[in-house]
């Protein structure tokens, strides 16, 4: 039975990665999860300086899911090349580096000190809801993001995917702006911009108004949007979003995902990434599947 | 070590309307640490998160939680019964420092629900120091914890409505008594560690406080639960700190509220 996948020539054990931000550098999770077990560690935002992030509160819960507006707090690059890359080098997994900024210069700045670093494949932020400047505005914007992914790829020495928005009219367009630029894989989705509001208080319960909506209740746009992006590109695609259990990420690669990230799901179950990994070769099992790719993209 | 295990309901009853004593079954008891907090999960399709619950007390074989019905979750909570499963993650966080208090006058504060968590810490100081005092400060006669905590150490009372020991808050009665501690541990609601933070840099007296937030992942993960923090973090490379992880109790100084 074959789990591998592969993208872009980097050869991924199994399907099963974790989605940035929920799983921090994979070393809050190394209490509950071998991380051995899992096809890749994909790491929290990095930017090319230390960022505060947002006020508190930052995250909420809402129906079958969650808000956030972490605002990409992260300990900038040097740290993170230091610290997070020497730890996840401990276990035999691959790993992805988000990387985000502000401006492209900035972007770029981060893939080149990465450039010779042990880590297995970039995956560029230009969709997170949460940061006033840059980040999603690359990510809204067709040209803007054909120009960002172009100067990311002169810069980057390892594979780039590019993490789309799910706030836009046609995702299928992102897509292909993404592969005409040289993308070598996108992931999606990001988070669902949301909004809660304390009718008692009548105050946003979020301090930044506005966050990311994650968890079950995305899953069904999620999968739709992987559906449409498989059917407009060639390029890989990491599906993601509300993924909780081997179900869910068997829909994702039905719907046409090479791979798969859990998000907030780890909040809820610190053991969902192996569960999923577990459950895909049961299911392979039970449906005498031989190998994981022949069933990308098969729904009928 | 952090465990995610599911657990069992030993016993629960309500202490004071909308309070709740429920003590949980788990392996994670053993080494759980005054001051630390737990993950509690509700099984509700219509809940996400798991609930930060702090230790009331320690026991063998055993969590003490004691809670207020805030929302889903807690009311969740309140329903169960002796013999309910219930999923836990912890022991969470790092817990009061007790060698703070080694030889000197040590006074805890606890406002409202921030009284619970100081239970453990009360009996446990008791045990190795000679001068605990302890000031639970409640809103009104609805006094929960009271005898357990005179079971271990010297306790006053403070009521916001003046049914009970000093009228006013747990400062109050820190004045009322002409108490002098040489540290404070406390928690409490954010105008209540705010007082305290002050008091503690006013007189120069160390002061250890139990903060909240909202926290989604438990264990360091999310960066939803951060405080600001006067120098940089020794993790994060900001001047903020994840309350789960680097807290939830800090010196009162090192943290802005
Ligand atoms: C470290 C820590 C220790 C705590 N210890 C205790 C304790 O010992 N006893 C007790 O009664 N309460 C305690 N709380 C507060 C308790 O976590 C909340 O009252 C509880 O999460 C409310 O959940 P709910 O589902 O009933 O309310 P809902 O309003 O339905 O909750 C919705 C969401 O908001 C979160 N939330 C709501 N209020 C708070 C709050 N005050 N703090 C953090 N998150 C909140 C919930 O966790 C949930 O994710 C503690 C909080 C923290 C951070
Ligand atoms: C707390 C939190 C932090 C996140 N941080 C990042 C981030 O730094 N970079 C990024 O590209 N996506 C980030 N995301 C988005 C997730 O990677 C993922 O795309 C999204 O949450 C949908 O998946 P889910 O429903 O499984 O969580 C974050 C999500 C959450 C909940
Ligand atoms: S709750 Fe996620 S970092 Fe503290």
């Amino acid at each position: 039975m074959n789990t591998k996948v592969t993208i872009a020539g980097v050869e991924f054990k199994n399907p099963v990665t974790t989605a940035s931000g929920t799983f921090g550098s994979g070393m809050e999770y190394s209490e509950f999860v071998d991380l051995s077990k899992l096809g890749a560690v994909t790491t929290k935002g990095v930017a090319s300086t230390p960022w505060p992030g947002n006020p508190t509160p930052r995250v909420c819960e809402v129906y079958g899911g969650m808000l956030n507006a972490i605002g990409l707090q992260n300990p900038g690059i040097d740290v993170f090349c230091e610290r997070d890359i020497p730890f996840l080098k401990n276990y035999d997994t691959k790993i992805i580096v988000n990387v985000c900024g502000k401006t492209v210069e900035e972007y770029v700045a981060v893939v080149e000190k990465l450039a010779d670093q042990p880590v297995d494949m970039l995956e560029i932020n230009v969709s997170c809801p949460n940061v006033k400047e840059g980040a999603i505005a690359f990510g809204q914007d067709a040209k803007a993001l054909e120009n960002i992914t172009k100067e990311i790829k002169k810069a980057a020495k390892q594979p780039v995917v590019m993490k789309l928005s799910p706030n836009v009219t046609r995702i299928a367009d992102m897509a292909k702006a993404a592969e005409a630029a040289g993308a070598d894989a996108i992931s999606l989705i990001n988070t669902i911009t949301g909004m809660k509001i304390d009718i008692e208080r009548r105050k946003f319960v979020l301090a930044n108004k506005t966050g990311g909506m994650s968890g079950p209740a995305i899953k069904p746009v999620a999968v739709r949007m992987v559906y449409e992006a498989a059917h407009a590109v060639n390029i890989p695609i990491i599906g993601m979003g509300g993924i909780a259990t081997y179900e869910d990420a068997i829909e994702f690669i039905l719907a046409g995902a090479t791979m798969v990230a859990v998000g907030a799901y780890n909040f809820v179950n610190p053991n969902a990434t192996v569960e999923v990994v577990d459950g895909i070769e049961d299911y392979m099992k039970r449906h005498g599947i031989e190998d994981i790719n022949s069933i990308r993209g098969a729904v009928e | 070590m952090k465990k995610y295990e599911m657990g069992k309901v030993r016993e629960i009853k309500s202490l004071a309307p909308g309070i709740f004593d429920m003590k949980v079954e788990c392996t994670l008891s053993e080494y759980a640490l005054p001051g630390q907090f737990a993950m509690l999960y509700p099984k509700s399709a219509s809940t996400l998160l798991p609930r930060p619950i702090s230790i009331c007390e320690v026991e063998k074989g055993a969590l003490r939680f004691v809670f207020r019905v805030a929302g889903k979750g807690t009311k969740e909570f309140s329903g169960y019964s002796a013999g309910d499963e219930i999923r836990v993650m912890g022991p969470i966080g790092n817990g009061y420092p007790l060698d703070a208090a080694k030889g000197r006058k040590a006074v805890l504060l606890g406002g409202g629900i921030g009284v619970p968590p100081i239970l453990e810490l009360a009996r446990q100081l008791s045990e190795k120091e000679s001068d605990v005092t302890v000031i639970p400060g409640y809103r009104d006669s609805n006094m929960f914890l009271k005898e357990d905590f005179e079971k271990y150490a010297k306790t006053l009372v403070a009521t916001e409505d003046g049914s009970f020991g000093t009228k006013g808050n747990v400062m109050d009665a820190i004045r009322e008594n002409g108490i002098k501690p040489d540290v404070i541990y406390a928690c409490g609601p954010m105008p209540m560690l705010k007082a305290i933070k002050k008091y503690a840099e006013e007189n120069g007296i160390e002061a250890y406080i139990s903060l909240e937030e909202r926290m989604a992942c438990g264990v360091g993960a999310c960066l939803g639960c951060v405080v600001k923090t006067k120098e940089p973090d020794h993790h994060s490379h900001v001047n903020n700190t994840r309350i789960c992880t680097e807290g939830p109790v800090f010196e009162a100084r090192e943290v802005e509220i």
